[in-house]
């Protein structure tokens, strides 16, 4: 399994450092033997193997415990350079040095288990406690259209007679909005599926930057009219190598966001600019913007901020994210404590040399 | 004609929208209120007959304004929520709602509960008699008859019968029913209520398999609907 790769490599990593600090404490010791007694020596290696089992696994700790006990009889214990053990005093000490060393590693090694479990379980918990709040406005973000459109349907259908002309379309309506608004939560979960799967191939393309945000501005101001979008372009954009639906996605995600977190009569820009063959978006609005302290979680899935009264699924800035990433890009966002958000994309590689104009 | 007005806290534009139109063109006169404050506010100055609320709402917990609601005010109040959680709707029941439903709902539905709502409010102080020749709970007199036959029901059958009758249109919580009929050591009892309504069903309704007079809410308890 790829996941256990990298924990091999340092196990084995962890080996070597054991028995390298097992010999390099006795090469010191070894030089001070005029100097030390014996007994000390045990010391000196059993704190050694003590502070290895405080950041390494089981087994080499217990590896460096057994290196140590055989090095320490070999080297230190008189006669020199035999495993014989002369007195029975040295005999007891040498057992009771590698007892002392096994029950170190175990019981460090336990500690370790215990506390690798408490932070499993927590972690757990704050993932199923997101997960929850992510069904529950889930299924806020998907019925509430649904009951717009069945109720509209009931009502257009029941043939009350003090339904005016005008309230039918009204109606109407309310089903066109209400259906587009599933669409695009539907189009919002198939996104983050479609990254979650692994399987997200960009179908890059030469793209006119200009047209695009065109499109999308259109499409958000049409929805929301009280709030104008404006747009600053460079002069001479080139032509861009990018999967224009997926940019699409990514600036309507922002742009929504911007319209429906900056509050009414918040100024929304969109900015263009080109920087050799680096491509770069900007979207910034001067709402009130995010606390420094939740700027490293916005990209997360299902994160939603915490002081936000809008309802939302926490999906569209990690589609963002997703987005952006797999056609080669990257994503910022900074927020001054004055308020405002601004968020940067940029496409390196993407603009051609080619000038439009 | 005095239309009965109807108050509508909703945070989605959309539902308030909708509920506007439904309402207005169903004989209501209808204010809405985006949040829980407006609502408070607006509750507070023009008392309405009845109140739509939302249970999700930006700025406070719908069973928040419920219960600030219900320390004055006394007329009907329906929950219209999303949370199809059997715990929150027994919650708000408890905090004093009279009824919920769970968005989307049918509008014939939802005017139906309105209407009754309304009904039993204006009715509450005492119509002896309820129900009509199908099935007719006499609480003076403490008899019930089915198509004019009288019907034979143990004293707890008929207190069960009585209490779900006086709240016509309105969920009782197993618990609520519980305690009231046989005590408060008894909540945790749902069995006795079980056995109890499906007793009474054999008795009142045509097919006990599928009532018409009392319903059961999934979870949450059950109500009386007024079918005769």
């Amino acid at each position: 399994m790829p996941r256990t790769a990298p924990h091999k490599i340092e196990l084995k990593k962890q080996y070597l450092y054991s028995i390298l600090s097992v010999l390099l404490v006795t090469a010191i010791c070894y030089g001070l033997t005029p100097y030390l007694g014996y007994r000390v020596v045990a010391l000196i290696l059993l704190v050694t193997v003590s502070l290895i089992a405080i950041s390494f696994d089981i087994w080499p700790v217990l590896l460096s415990a057994a290196l140590s006990a055989f090095i320490w009889d070999f080297f230190f214990i008189p006669p020199h350079f035999t495993i014989h053990v002369n007195s029975t005093e040295d005999a007891i000490l040498l057992i009771m040095y590698f007892i002392i060393a096994l029950v170190n590693a175990v019981l460090t090694y336990k500690i370790r288990q215990v506390e690798k479990l408490a932070r499993l379980r927590e972690e757990k918990a704050k993932a199923i406690k997101l997960y929850n709040t992510f069904l529950n406005s889930l299924s806020h973000e998907l019925k509430t259209p649904i009951a717009a459109i069945i109720g509209a349907t009931d009502n257009l259908q029941a043939g009350n007679e003090s339904l005016s002309e005008e309230n039918k379309e009204q109606l109407v309506e309310e089903i066109a909005k209400a259906s587009f608004r599933l669409n695009q939560q539907v189009e919002n979960l198939l996104n983050m599926s479609r990254i979650e799967s692994g399987f997200l191939k960009p179908r890059q393309d030469w793209c006119d930057i200009s047209e695009t945000i065109h499109e999308v501005v259109r499409r958000i101001e049409e929805n929301n009219p009280a709030q104008p979008v404006s747009i600053q372009l460079h002069p001479d954009l080139p032509l861009c190598r990018l999967d224009k639906v997926m940019l699409e996605t990514v600036l309507y995600n922002l742009l929504i966001n911007a319209v429906r977190y900056s509050g009414p009569q918040s100024a929304i820009a969109v900015i263009a600019a080109c920087y050799a063959d680096t491509l770069e978006l900007t979207i910034e609005d001067n709402g009130p913007g995010f606390p420094t302290e939740e700027i490293n979680y916005v990209f997360r899935k299902f994160y939603r901020g915490t002081d936000n009264t809008t309802s939302g699924t926490g999906l569209g800035l990690s589609i963002v994210k997703g987005f952006t990433e797999a056609m080669g890009g990257t994503v910022e966002l900074s927020s001054p404590t004055g308020g405002g958000a601004r968020f940067t994309l940029r496409f390196p590689g993407a603009a051609s040399p080619v000038k439009l104009h | 004609m005095n239309k009965p007005g109807i108050l509508v806290i909703d945070d989605e534009a959309q539902m308030r929208r909708l509920l506007d139109i439904t309402l207005q063109t169903n004989g209501y006169l209808v204010t809405c209120a985006a949040t829980a404050k407006e609502g408070l506010i607006q509750a507070a100055n023009h008392p309405p007959d009845l109140v739509l609320l939302d249970l999700g709402l930006p700025d406070k917990s719908g069973q928040d304004v419920l219960k600030s609601l219900r320390q004055w005010y006394t007329n009907p109040i329906i929950i219209l929520s999303v949370q199809h959680d059997e715990e929150a709707i027994i919650t708000a029941l408890d905090n004093g709602a009279n009824d919920y439903l769970s968005k989307p709902f049918r509008t014939g539905e939802l005017l139906a509960r309105i209407r009754s709502a309304i009904r039993t409010f204006n009715t509450e102080e005492g119509e002896p008699i309820i129900g009509g020749p199908d099935l007719e709970i006499d609480l003076t007199a403490r008899t019930v008859k089915r198509n004019n036959e009288p019907v034979k029901l143990t004293l707890t059958e008929y207190s069960l019968l009585a209490l779900l009758a006086r709240n016509e249109g309105k969920v009782l919580t197993h618990q609520y029913l519980l305690r009231a009929i046989w005590g408060p050591g008894f909540i945790s009892q749902s069995q006795y209520l079980r056995v109890f309504i499906a007793q009474l069903r054999k008795k009142i309704e045509k097919d006990p398999n599928r009532p018409e007079y009392i319903l059961t809410e999934s979870g949450v308890g059950y109500r009386f609907i007024n079918n005769s």
